[in-house]
């Protein structure tokens, strides 16, 4: 049956060989969207609108919301714990995409512009594997390890301190208040330093290695080449990184929730662990989704600049080169 | 000779930076061999007297994590296949079918990558309780292989779009349909770039935290990850048995980092530069 379908659709194509595709291609391949696009409603466009509607609400999870208007809102512009939180998203976005940017350029320069031509690929295969490793672990499981290590009484981090005999430096370093904020910023630059360096040694791969060597020829030294070389043909991955890293900043929740639960006193708490307790321990589901509409809003808006100033700067080094 | 020498600090200085990476995973795994005793006698730094297992045992037995390692192998196998399929389909009508307003449909794909889970949460704990799909593996297939898929239609549809058109051409003038064309010439052509897809779907989903720890509440459905994390959100665990449970979450992620290495670190680069 099959096979006399396909040896007429055979006999069919063979006749049209010199003319035009027929008519309704283009429509047959719509119907592979079908799928994808049902899928994408039930999952993500309906609850994110029912999100969005029940942040106008005073909803508790239970029986019919009653409408608020902008109620939900205005108490977010008084409520200091929502602009702490958002105000730890910054220290997060210092964290999780400044600063492993920034490590990752210099240790995907170092790796590749020093260490693989002194040194050979494995040892650069080997040192990479090392940096991009934290990355493959559950953030959960990246939680339990360093909240183990930095247990005030018998953590490995104190341990150490007083076996070198620092002891007067040991803290509570997730339990102090003052310092719960730097503590968690440190282990996410731990996590998160793999992926920049991964995705700029893979960039330097399309540099032309020429180049590194006529400069040096030059009497450019490493920071120069660094700066000069390194730096300007990056820029397309920089900017992905960037965006991409600032999105996940703004998002992280696993971290916060295995590491402090946004303690000590509220001290880490950032906007997507705020308004999970918000919808789950206060059921205040209407607060709740007016916080996460912002973040939304926000985090969409963020990877709309990130992309605006990615294309613009790749039209103009089209531009220049041009 | 000033030069050689000078190769050598910069080499130690990242062997030491590498080394303060992977240090946590050496200090975990040598504190899950020993016993309670041993522990609090010498403390987290000393090197293990001898191969000390009872801990992991009671731990694996007490949290029944075999079960949990099932149900994330299978919610995350789950995921990856279906979210590939679900990506190729509609890569395959965006990128090579070209249909009308595609531009739309991948700026919308885009967007739903985007989107903080934390918008879609209490909707989506809401309607997979009106659906009897709360608390159950299935539930989470679901959502994860539409999340997942939304960043593999963004990637698919600009590697199809660059798809060797005589190729495809050349099978509908021999009367393949567009059906035969996709599973018997497009699928087995970007093999490579699908298994990069995969492994990143199942490492994704193996690795996610939020709404697994909402959608799965009893002990049976939970995942390594919401397992782990529950047990450490309730600050229950004494030093030994955080150590186990941290063992037992780094072996598998271990694991799949070595088998999947060249995959992952090619991947990247695949999906940051298009």
């Amino acid at each position: 049956m099959t096979a006399t379908v396909e040896r007429g659709r055979r006999a069919a194509g063979a006749r049209h060989r010199a003319g035009p595709p027929p008519p309704r291609r283009r429509d047959s391949y719509a119907l592979y969207l079908l799928p994808g696009i049902l899928a994408f409603l039930a999952v993500i466009v309906v609850p994110f609108l029912m999100n969005t509607g029940v942040s106008f609400t005073d909803w508790q999870g239970v029986g019919a919301p009653r409408w608020s208007g902008l109620a939900n809102y205005r108490e977010l512009l008084g409520d200091t714990e929502f602009w702490a939180s958002f105000r730890h998203s910054l220290f997060m976005v210092v964290a999780m995409a400044l600063v492993p940017t920034a490590l990752g350029l210099v240790l995907a320069a170092a790796l590749f512009d020093h260490i693989g031509k002194h040194f050979g690929s494995p040892v650069v295969a080997v040192l990479r594997a090392c940096f991009y490793l934290p990355q493959v672990l559950p953030i959960a499981v990246a939680g339990i390890v360093w909240s183990w290590i930095l247990a005030p009484d018998d953590g490995s981090l104190n341990a150490l301190l007083d076996a070198v005999g620092l002891g007067s430096w040991r803290q509570d370093w997730l339990g102090d208040p003052d310092l719960a904020l730097y503590t968690v910023m440190g282990v996410m630059v731990w996590v998160q330093l793999g992926f920049p360096l991964v995705v700029f040694m893979a960039g330097l791969q399309r540099v032309d290695p020429q180049l590194y060597e006529a400069a040096e020829l030059d009497g450019a030294g490493w920071w120069r080449r660094f700066g000069h070389i390194t730096l300007p043909q990056l820029r397309p991955e920089i900017h992905v990184v960037l965006t991409w890293c600032t999105v996940a900043a703004l998002k992280v929740f696993g971290a916060v929730y295995v590491l402090t639960k946004g303690g000590p006193g509220g001290a880490t708490d950032v906007p997507s662990y705020f308004s999970f307790t918000t919808f789950f321990e206060q059921t205040q589901v209407g607060y709740g989704a007016a916080i996460s509409t912002v973040l939304t809003v926000i985090v969409l808006a963020l990877g709309l600049i990130g992309l605006k100033l990615q294309t613009r700067a790749e039209d103009a080094e089209e531009g220049g080169l041009a | 000779m000033t030069r050689a020498l000078r190769r050598y600090p910069v080499l130690i200085a990242l062997c030491v930076a590498a080394l303060f990476m992977v240090v946590p995973f050496v200090i975990v795994a040598v504190n899950a061999v020993k016993s309670p005793a041993e522990y609090s006698r010498h403390g987290p730094l000393s090197l293990p007297d001898g191969l000390y297992l009872d801990g992991l045992k009671d731990f694996w037995q007490r949290v029944d994590f075999g079960r949990k390692l099932l149900n994330s192998v299978l919610i995350s196998g789950s995921v990856a296949v279906l979210a590939v399929v679900v990506s190729v389909l509609n890569a395959y009508a965006i990128g090579i079918g070209r249909v009308k307003g595609r531009t739309w449909v991948l700026a919308f794909f885009v967007l739903a990558n985007t989107l903080p889970q934390e918008a879609l949460v209490y909707p989506l704990y809401h309607l997979s309780k009106q659906a009897g799909l709360y608390d159950t593996r299935i539930g989470v297939i679901i959502v994860f292989t539409v999340i997942q898929a939304a960043f593999g239609t963004y990637l698919l549809s600009s590697v199809l779009g660059r798809f060797p058109r005589e190729i495809i051409e050349a099978a509908r003038i021999d009367g393949a349909n567009s059906w035969q064309v996709l599973w018997r010439i497009v699928v087995p052509v970007s093999r490579p770039t699908l298994g990069v897809l995969l492994v990143f779907f199942f490492v994704w989903t193996w690795n996610e935290f939020l709404l697994p720890l909402v959608m799965l509440v009893s002990n049976d459905n939970q995942t390594v990850s919401v397992a782990l994390g529950v047990l450490q959100g309730q600050r229950l665990m004494d030093a030994t048995m955080t150590n186990a449970a941290a063992l037992l979450g780094v072996l598998p992620a271990v694991v799949f980092f070595l088998v999947f290495q060249r995959t992952l670190t090619r991947g990247i680069a695949v999906g940051a530069v298009k």
